[in-house]
């Protein structure tokens, strides 16, 4: 700031700052003396005020009052001033369009100018010029310059279209401009062509369906052709455009490659990652046995290794590609290990990714190397990087088989050096290594066990009891192990939690004499004590499988596991192929799809790989949402971060669920009554022979559950296992019942019901559909318009089986909150449209804002204290909900099950004052006081929120929760 | 495309703001200073999202440049973009600094307006810009039709970054071939990763448009003329290159846009018409058969929990009538280091504490000789169970030989307007190798 004003040279010293009120004057005067610089007859004079305004303009004063005196001063015949003159307009005119109107006519002059630098300075600043008035006059100079003898102009004139389109792109089909524009792309000056391509390449992609671009064999020679020719940025944006043609047949493809290859010696790294894009793309469709092919491999390899020694944030853009590439094509880089191993003074983030990529490559031929670098690194100073170089180690274990060995002993090396973040992170990958390899390297539990006491994170803790519990055969004090974990339960964080729950009912299974007590402690803990849905239902499911079978729960719980799969953290092949598609942009870079970080619909379409020649695909236009059409040999099985909540629950939660489910056949009826008595009887009579006093005191034991749970129960296990989509189990957060939001009548036969849910923290959309048309429906597909907090299925809306007529299938679609963002009236409105092989329905449905509360929603006293005051008493909203039964303690549990965190509690005069803090998905805070008057049914609500139109909303949700 | 581009100082104040699209408003200047300037943690990413909006950044000195845009860009470009906008800058007013960026902030603006169109970089050559964009204020009042045609032609033609009827009284061209050599050793004395990376300076002070043919020991182009038979003129290699037996193994180069690289493709032959004065021809990079100049022999001795034996010996590994110039050797010593005693039997050796280092300088080294230097430091005990983690000893030097063995063969230069041939050119030629990141661990 203080620059600006040493510009202006503080010509105030006269009068004395001591008020803040002659502050104001001061700057007034600032501008007044400003303006009567800008009117003096001297040039110079004149030219140094321009410049005051401007530097203020900068450093974010606002200068627009002076807009006439400046606009005045673009009459000249000095090109600097006038340059200084149009940069003020560009900020300026917006905000003055009246006033802008000044300006065009000295714009429409210099458009005639004989000297063509002022010609494509006036045509360029009046495309930047967002008022619509001007637009109008800006078409005539325009068209002109587009036909201007002087290349330098028409290469300004072809930017200048894709400007005008953006502001009013009717205007722009309608005076013809976009045919010019075609036709530049034939232009003799190869700058002209890459300017023009890249406008009409910024056009087309807010027509995703329009045939702008019109690529076919004679274009793309012409732009072959200029690309030998034209600048280094021109050939990124020709080469960009390339990407995106789909070439008739393989010979055409290897035309295009052959002539695309010389750019791999640029010494421009976007000119070589583009030229890499075209041909990763178009080798897709070569076969694969011809010489060619190989040829093709083994040039890209050079260009790939020398992008590494580039300037380090380059460096990391290509880092970031080649892990795409690496993904994709294993055997372009397979022989270049050596040049990803980190330099010392490399950046942390060029680090982090040379580490994914030499994990990625590594192989039996080259693993002692890779290992003895991995160590290296593990004693380095960064937390972050040295924990990734020990999970590295764990990952060349589990990939490369014959490694295994090397990598635990080297592991436990550096265990040995205690330092704590290492020692964790080791025992959370040797974890997985058990996991791979059963049965061949317990030996080390032991110096595990040595290192309990250390572990404070939670993953470790995890890691360390999963360990305990499933070899508590071989681990003599296994109980007492377990047993010092259950001192503290309530703050273990829930993985721990649910862990422990599993591990001990692990070692119960395995040893029952000598831990029913602990079993049975660990049960009431989970189940009575606990305020999480999950951690209960568990309780609950391992409690009724004891009581009832003890051999099936046997059969589950110790069920053999399936091997864990070798590639972990793959991008999902679709996904990949469409980064593929992108690889030098943004969406290479953050390994994300455009349309997750893309506002509106520029640049959203999704891309694919053509098809390999011969396998029948041919189709030009690339489509939304049907399959990819070259599929990877072996598709590899990755690694969901979270596994889903059947395999949760039958304990592969370690374990990645791969294709083969359990085979546990639940044969078993459960009466409803049954639940603690007979059942446990006969795992102590009948398998294991045990004390009677146990089944006693199992089913003594104070359990009071739910009411809600009696009915389902009885539908037998098949229920129990369905929690993913089961309404009717208690989750915690209340669940609205489904209503119909599209009714048969309206959608060809097709009714659809549902609600919406926040389960684990993922929100859900649960859905019914029933076919009530006479014939089958197939090929669902589901859409939503945009909405406020830009709600977006996460997923495809999977109907696995054709829905035949009469059938209704149950489906919950869970949900990101990435999409793009609209506000609607109501706020919580969604609109949605699904499809199917018959038609596309819209309806519109209304979300409880509920879903929207994170579980990290616990805002800190003083955080909150100061917040409440920091918002405006104006955004406070008080509410009052009556007939409400509950004390203030049964209203603090129930709200928190649905993510409203109570901070603080104060009881004045009989009424308890509960203060509460919500948090929703887009990070907005909601903070609520929450007044309960003993004795009085009614309730008072003040909400405070920095967005106060959510304020009816959360009352509405409070009125739900509470009186459900 | 980039939608605006923020240049601040090391406060975090705005130096230059210019916004070229719509969708980047004024607060987008801020979210940068507070997320990324003012964050608390070190940067760990060169490209930020915030708020849907991705901002790239480079820094130089303490100057912060900044790109902005909401869309999927090509990422590559935007850093290629800042890299050349601080080429650029530097061509115009020296050393980006907070006071050469105030002083020129008029410039900048100009600059920005002329190389960056609705966000899609434009021609940036510097040589191209001067002709019209000076310091001095816009070119363009008082020229003649040709000359803006000129102007015009230069910016936006085929040849951009060469004007034409440059006339020099001597023609003359400097060719350096300046190689830095990287090396990571491991304890043992084995190589765990070595390569070249070389550059091919040419200063040219030619008359006319010159046509450029430039020769090297290219592994493929000299064993195709072995194949073919035929003794190429140019194989007896006019410049330098005092035998030019050997050929080596290029992995790969990149050439400067004046390159025509269809024809380097299809024929692996280089040329090119040159820009006018300095400017860089090629890159090239070389994993084999490199010459290491320098051995560096590690031993290090934990003498108690309170002191370190350290020996280190360098040796030379070149012709013996050769001389390596500025040489630092770097051995790092711990944190708690309370005193060190420091024996050399060449140069000079000092214990730097704020840098954790002793630095052993030595002006001049022969090749084919050995030097030692031992320490004695002593450790303050600290119950850090930590252990230190030993960086790498690292090496500077200056060498008068290309450590890849690159020669050049030839630089032939043909001007058919004008009455000048080959001969009568002035030629140099120059070799430099220095270390890159030359570490042995120990």
């Amino acid at each position: 700031m203080e620059w600006a004003s040493q510009l202006c040279e503080n010509r105030h010293i006269g009068s004395k700052m001591t008020d803040s009120k002659y502050f104001t004057t001061t700057k007034k005067g600032e501008i007044f003396e400003l303006k009567a610089e800008l009117n003096s007859d001297k040039k110079e004079k004149k030219k140094e005020a321009v410049k005051k305004v401007i530097a203020s303009m900068t450093v974010g004063k606002d200068v627009s009052a002076l807009f006439p005196d400046v606009v005045n001063c673009m009459q000249t015949d000095n090109l600097e001033l006038k340059k200084l003159v149009y940069l003020y307009l560009m900020n300026y005119a917006k905000s003055q369009p009246d006033m802008a109107i000044m300006a065009v006519n000295t714009f429409v002059k210099d458009c005639e100018d004989p000297n063509p630098l002022i010609r494509a300075l006036a045509v360029r600043t009046m495309g930047c010029i967002r008022v619509d008035k001007i637009t109008e006059y800006l078409c005539e100079p325009l068209r002109k310059c587009l036909k201007d003898e002087d290349p330098y102009v028409r290469k300004t004139a072809a930017v200048c279209v894709a400007k005008l389109h953006d502001i009013n792109a009717q205007l722009v089909e309608d005076q013809g401009f976009l045919d010019t524009l075609k036709d530049l792309i034939s232009d003799s000056n190869p700058m002209v062509v890459a300017n023009a391509v890249a406008a009409l390449s910024e056009i087309a992609e807010s027509h995703p369906n329009s045939n702008l671009l019109d690529l076919n064999p004679q274009s793309i020679n012409k732009l072959l052709t200029a690309l030998n020719e034209c600048t280094e940025w021109g050939q990124i944006f020709i080469l960009d455009c390339l990407a995106n043609y789909t070439p008739r047949d393989d010979r055409e493809s290897q035309s295009i490659c052959e002539r695309v290859t010389p750019r791999l010696s640029h010494a421009n790294s976007a000119v070589v990652l583009s030229a890499v894009k075209v041909l990763m793309k178009f080798m897709e469709m070569l076969p694969k046995d011809l010489d060619y092919y190989g040829t093709l491999l083994k040039k890209l390899a050079p260009p790939l290794v020398t992008l590494l020694s580039a300037e380090p944030e380059l460096q990391y853009v290509a880092l970031r590609n080649i892990n795409l590439i690496v993904q994709k094509r294993p055997e372009i880089l397979k022989h270049e290990m050596k040049v990803f191993f980190v330099k010392y003074n490399d950046p942390i983030y060029v680090k982090l990714e040379k580490l994914d990529i030499m994990i990625r490559l590594a192989s039996q031929a080259n693993i002692a190397q890779v290992l003895a670098e991995l160590k290296e690194y593990a004693t380095e100073v960064d937390v972050d990087f040295v924990r990734k170089a020990v999970r590295a180690i764990g990952r060349c274990a589990i990939k490369v088989e014959q490694s295994a060995e090397r990598c635990v002993s080297t592991l436990l090396d550096l265990i040995q050096t205690k330092v704590n973040y290492v020692v964790q992170e080791a025992i959370v990958v040797i974890k997985d290594i058990f996991r791979k390899y059963p049965n061949k390297y317990e030996s080390v539990i032991a110096t595990l066990c040595e290192n309990l006491d250390s572990l404070d994170e939670p993953e470790a803790r995890a890691a360390m009891i999963w360990i305990v519990g499933e070899y508590a055969e071989r681990i003599d004090n296994a109980d007492e192990l377990l047993e010092s974990f259950l001192e503290g339960f309530h703050d273990e964080s829930t993985q721990v939690q649910l862990q422990l729950l599993t591990a001990i009912v692990k070692l119960f299974l395995k040893k029952p004499t000598e831990t029913q007590e602990l079993v049975q402690q660990v049960l009431s803990l989970a189940t009575q004590d606990s305020d999480n849905p999950d951690l209960r239902d568990r309780g609950y499911i391992y409690w009724r499988l004891l009581s009832t079978d003890p051999v099936a729960a046997k059969e589950v719980v110790l069920a053999e596991k399936p091997l864990i799969s070798e590639e972990t953290d793959l991008i999902e092949p679709t996904l990949l192929e469409e980064l593929i598609c992108h690889i030098g942009t943004l969406a290479s870079v953050y390994h994300k799809p455009p349309s997750a970080f893309v506002e509106g619909s520029r640049g959203v379409q999704h891309r694919r790989l053509p098809a390999r020649a011969g396998s029948g695909e041919s189709s030009e236009s690339p489509d939304v949402g049907q399959p990819v059409g070259a599929v990877p040999d072996t598709p590899p099985a990755v690694i969901p971060s979270q596994g889903d909540l059947l395999g949760d629950l039958l304990n592969l939660d370690l374990a990645p669920p791969t294709s083969s489910a359990p085979t546990v056949t639940p044969s078993m009826q459960m009466g409803a009554m049954d639940l603690l008595g007979g059942g446990l009887d006969s795992l102590l009579g009948g398998d294991i022979a045990g004390s009677p006093a146990m089944g006693a005191g199992l089913a003594s034991a104070p359990v009071v559950m739910p009411a809600s749970l009696g009915a389902p129960v009885s539908s037998g296990l098949d229920d129990l296992f369905d929690l993913g989509g089961g309404v009717g189990m208690p989750t915690g957060a209340f669940v609205v019942p489904k209503t119909i939001w599209l009714p048969a009548m309206k959608a060809k036969g097709l009714e659809i019901s549902g609600t919406f849910a926040r389960r684990a923290g993922v929100i859900q959309m649960e859905l019914s559909l029933t076919n009530k048309a006479m014939s089958v429906m197939t090929d669902f597909a589901i859409q939503f318009n945009r909405n406020s907090f830009g709600l977006a299925p996460a997923g495809p809306l999977q109907v696995l089986t054709p829905l035949s007529p009469n059938q209704t299938t149950e489906i919950s679609l869970p949900l990101s909150n990435v999409g793009p963002v609209m506000k609607m009236e109501p706020l919580n409105n969604l609109q949605v449209a699904v499809k199917n092989n018959i038609d596309v329905f819209y309806f519109s449905c209304q979300y409880p804002i509920s879903i929207l509360f994170v579980e990290e929603g616990k805002m800190e006293r003083q955080v909150f204290l100061a917040t409440w005051k920091d918002i405006p008493n104006d955004n406070e909203t008080q509410y009052q909900i009556k007939d409400c039964h509950l004390n203030s303690d049964a209203a603090t549990t129930r709200l928190q099950s649905s993510n409203i965190f109570t901070i603080a509690k104060r009881t004045v005069e009989g009424q308890d004052m509960l203060y509460q803090s919500i948090k929703l998905t887009n990070g907005i805070w909601v903070l609520v006081e929450l007044r309960v008057q003993t004795g009085s049914p009614n309730y008072m609500l003040s909400v405070k929120c920095r967005a106060p139109e959510v304020a009816q909303l959360v009352y509405q949700c409070y009125e739900m929760v509470l009186k459900n | 495309m980039i939608g605006g581009l923020f240049i601040y100082n090391h406060k975090g104040e705005v130096l230059i703001s210019r916004v070229y699209r719509d969708d980047i408003g004024r607060n987008a200047v801020d979210a940068f200073r507070v997320n990324v300037i003012h964050a608390r943690q070190q940067v760990r990413s060169p490209v930020t999202n915030i708020a849907r909006t991705s901002f790239f950044h480079v820094k130089r000195a303490n100057i912060w440049l900044a790109a902005v845009t909401k869309q999927n860009v090509n990422a590559a470009m935007v850093f290629e973009f800042l890299y050349k906008m601080c080429d650029v800058m530097t061509a115009y007013f020296g050393k980006i600094s907070e006071e050469n960026i105030k002083n020129n902030f008029v410039l900048i603006y100009e600059l920005l307006d002329e190389i960056l169109d609705f966000g899609y970089p434009q021609n940036s050559e510097t040589g191209a810009l001067k002709t019209f964009i000076t310091q001095q204020g816009i070119k363009g009042q008082h020229q003649t039709k040709e000359e803006q045609s000129q102007i015009t032609s230069q910016v936006t033609g085929q040849i951009g970054w060469r004007r034409e009827g440059i006339k020099y009284r001597r023609n003359e061209l400097f060719l350096d071939v300046l190689e830095s050599v990287n090396l990571l050793m491991s304890p043992q004395g084995q190589v765990l990763s070595a390569h070249v990376s070389g550059r091919v300076v040419m200063k040219s002070y030619l008359s006319g448009m010159p046509e450029c043919k430039f020769g090297m020991n290219d592994k493929i182009v000299i064993d195709k003329q072995g194949k073919g038979g035929t003794t190429d003129e140019a194989g007896k290699s006019e410049l330098g290159g005092s035998s030019g037996k050997q050929s080596i193994a290029i992995d790969d180069c990149t050439f400067h846009q004046c390159v025509r690289l269809s024809k380097f493709d299809s024929e692996r032959s280089i040329s090119f018409i040159p820009p006018d004065g300095e400017y860089e021809l090629m890159r090239y990079r070389t994993t084999k058969d490199i010459i290491l100049p320098f051995r560096v022999i590690p031993l290090v001795r934990e003498v108690g929990r309170t002191k370190l034996e350290v020996k280190v010996v360098i040796k030379s590994n070149f012709k013996p009538s050769l001389l390596a110039q500025k040489i630092e050797v770097r051995i790092p010593t711990p944190l708690n280091t309370s005193g060190v005693q420091v024996i050399c039997m060449k140069g000079k050796a000092k214990y730097k504490a704020s840098e954790n280092a002793i630095v052993w300088k030595i002006k001049r080294m022969a090749g084919m000789k050995e030097s030692q230097i031992s320490a004695e430091i002593e450790l303050l005990p600290t119950n850090d169970k930590k252990k230190w983690a030993r960086p790498p000893i690292s090496m500077n030097f200056e060498v008068p030989f290309a450590p890849s063995g690159l020669k050049v063969r030839y630089l032939k230069v043909f001007e058919s307007k004008l009455n000048y041939s080959d001969h009568d050119v002035i030629k140099w030629v120059r070799y430099i190798g220095r270390s890159g990141i030359y570490e042995t661990r120990c």
